[in-house]
């Protein structure tokens, strides 16, 4: 297999008697930007050290560029890491920090000096070389961790929550650095964040991770319009989700039943789903007329949409509109919700 | 900064519990002869013997307690730390007398450690009133002092620091040389300091393992106070041990500013 592909094979491993990751697999092509998602204790970060070899398997494999790496410790393996923290060496400049990997390889200094400033230019850094850790602010010292692990050229790329320290600009901003710099360079990333903006803006592929295992493996778009259970729904922000009742109606055909409106069996349902989730940018809110008619009970203006709570008989549906719409608390109005955007989750 | 910091109770000490009592040293000793005597080969070899063990107590307390305190930091769970700790600071909760009246018991001809030796057919079996005696009291009085500055410096240590070393290539050796010794060389300087200046002064370990058979430089100030009734050369030895002891680690301090640059 090509260099720069990641092979997880039913890896399991527990911290004494909790298991944190359950026979998982996840295989990474070469060049990828991969995002493993989910909240804390999800197993996220120990699949990214077992990765780094930072932690042992207890069982299962794990491949990098195509050689079992499984027994390897971490200072032998081909990938390199962006801490949380960025764990930069207090004692050393920066230039050293970034210099760190390539003086344990034993490299002439003149190919030190070349490579460590390539790489401090490539962070947009040239100026910091002499500072050290303490001296120099957070969002710069992640630009320092980048350098320190990209300087050595590792097959892949593994970060760990790498902006989740820095304050909400300056996240915005790193994020589409790191894009940039992922695409340049071609190397494949494996990042962990709990952050869904941050998954999609990122990633080729998000790995959605439940209690230790993959909940679900596809791009950001079929994560975030078709998630495949309710736990991926909920995490995405789907802000409606209906149990229904199946009901056979005339004609032989079986259709959901959600008290306000009935929905049809697509091909692909999966078996005795009875729950549906729908994203609220998928309701489209009118002046009463035909259709679903409803009650206004919440209107909240939020910038770039406004959010209805709409009481429909019974349940309430979510829909964020643009932020023109003139609805308000107490108005009837109308839903349309394409048939199309209901998504079935099975469990 | 924070190895300044980390010094500053040790250098604190040092100055000011040490400055008074070398002015009144200086005065007791005065301008006279006295100091030419200093000079005598004698007392040169019983300074030279006497650093020379200050030294390797220094140097056998660092080989045995760092990697105490490593194993302490690294091996030992959070949550039992205290407990070692505990074992390790015991010795310090008894009066050194009656532990090296323990030792007396132990190195002495028929003691357990004789026996130990006699059994794999050693030829001398006595320890007691030996230097090698005089050797091992030193390194267990002047243990505690070792390992708890360095395990205090350990424990600050990032343990994500180790695994970022390990992550770039370096292994279980350089990790240590090139991440965890430089992080932890302040508490290894106040350990260093906290042990070879007590021990270059000792007094109570060669008098009791080592028999007062060979001299030290505590021993001989001790008797110039006590039995020789020469407190003039005493003060003027005691001053002089001392501003020794500043110099050598004046020159050790910048050593090892030099060596961390």
């Amino acid at each position: 297999m090509a260099r720069g592909s990641l092979s997880v094979q039913s890896v399991s491993k527990a911290f004494g008697v909790v298991t944190v990751l359950d026979e998982v697999s996840l295989e990474v092509r070469p060049g990828e930007f991969v995002t493993l998602l989910g909240p804390s204790g999800c197993g996220k970060t120990t699949l990214l050290r077992l990765s780094a070899g930072l932690e042992e398997v207890d069982s299962g494999r794990i491949s990098i560029s195509g050689i079992d790496v499984t027994g390897m410790k971490a200072h032998q393996r081909p990938v390199h890491t962006v801490f949380q923290n960025y764990a930069l060496f207090p004692h050393l400049s920066v230039f050293e920090n970034v210099a760190f990997g390539l003086r344990i390889k034993d490299r002439p200094e003149e190919e030190v000096r070349t490579r460590v400033a390539r790489a401090l230019a490539a962070v947009h850094l040239e100026g910091f070389a002499a500072r050290t850790p303490a001296e120099i602010s957070g969002g710069q010292g992640q630009r320092v961790a980048l350098a320190r692990a990209l300087v050595l050229e590792p097959d892949i790329l593994l970060l760990d929550e790498p902006l989740a320290a820095l304050d909400a600009q300056l996240r915005s901003a790193m994020r589409s650095e790191l894009v940039l710099l992922q695409r340049s360079l071609g190397t494949t990333f494996v990042m962990v964040t709990h952050d869904l903006e941050e998954a999609i803006e990122c990633s080729s592929r998000i790995a959605v991770m439940q209690a230790g295992r993959i909940a679900q493996y596809a791009p950001p778009e079929e994560i975030f319009e078709r998630p495949a259970s309710t736990y991926v729904a909920r995490l995405v922000g789907m802000e409606n989700i209906f149990e229904g009742r199946e009901v056979q109606e005339a004609g032989g055909r079986v259709r959901l039943d959600l008290g306000f409106t009935r929905i049809d069996e697509p091909a692909g349902r999966p078996v005795g789903a009875t729950r549906v989730g729908l994203h609220g940018e998928h309701v489209v809110v009118k002046a009463e007329g035909d259709g679903v008619r409803g009650t206004v009970r919440e209107a909240r203006y939020l910038g770039e949409t406004k959010r209805y709570e709409i009481e429909v008989g019974d349940r309430t549906v979510v829909a964020n509109t643009p932020p023109q719409t003139p609805f308000r608390t107490g108005d009837r109005v109308s839903l349309e919700i394409a048939a199309s955007s209901w998504v079935w989750l099975p469990e | 900064m924070t190895s300044r910091k980390l010094l500053l109770p040790a250098l604190v000490a040092i100055l000011v519990l040490y400055a008074v009592p070398q002015l009144m040293l200086l005065s007791l000793a005065g301008t006279g002869s006295v100091w030419g005597r200093l000079l005598d080969p004698l007392y040169a070899s019983i300074f030279w013997r006497s650093f020379l063990m200050a030294l390797g107590t220094t140097l056998a307390t660092l080989l045995v307690g760092f990697p105490v305190a490593w194993a302490l930091v690294r091996a030992v769970p959070p949550r039992f730390r205290g407990t070692f700790l505990l074992l390790v600071t015991l010795p310090l909760w008894t009066s050194v007398l009656v532990k090296l009246y323990a030792w007396v018991f132990l190195l002495r001809t028929g003691g357990l450690l004789s026996q130990l030796l006699a059994w794999f057919g050693s030829e001398s079996p006595s320890l007691l009133y030996t230097t090698t005696a005089v050797a091992i009291g030193q390194l267990y009085v002047e243990l505690p002092y070792m390992i708890l500055p360095i395990y205090a410096s350990l424990e600050r240590i990032d343990p994500s620091l180790i695994d970022a070393a390990h992550d770039l290539g370096a292994g279980p050796l350089t990790t240590l040389r090139r991440v965890v010794i430089p992080i932890a060389s302040p508490g290894i300087v106040a350990g260093c300091v906290l042990v070879f200046v007590p021990a270059l002064g000792s007094v109570l370990v060669p008098d009791l393992l080592g028999g007062a058979k060979t001299a030290w430089i505590g021993t001989l100030i001790t008797s110039q106070f006590g039995t020789a009734r020469d407190p003039v050369f005493g003060s003027a030895i005691a001053f002089t041990l001392s501003i020794l002891t500043l110099g050598a680690f004046l020159i050790f301090g910048r050593f090892l500013a030099r060596a961390q640059e």
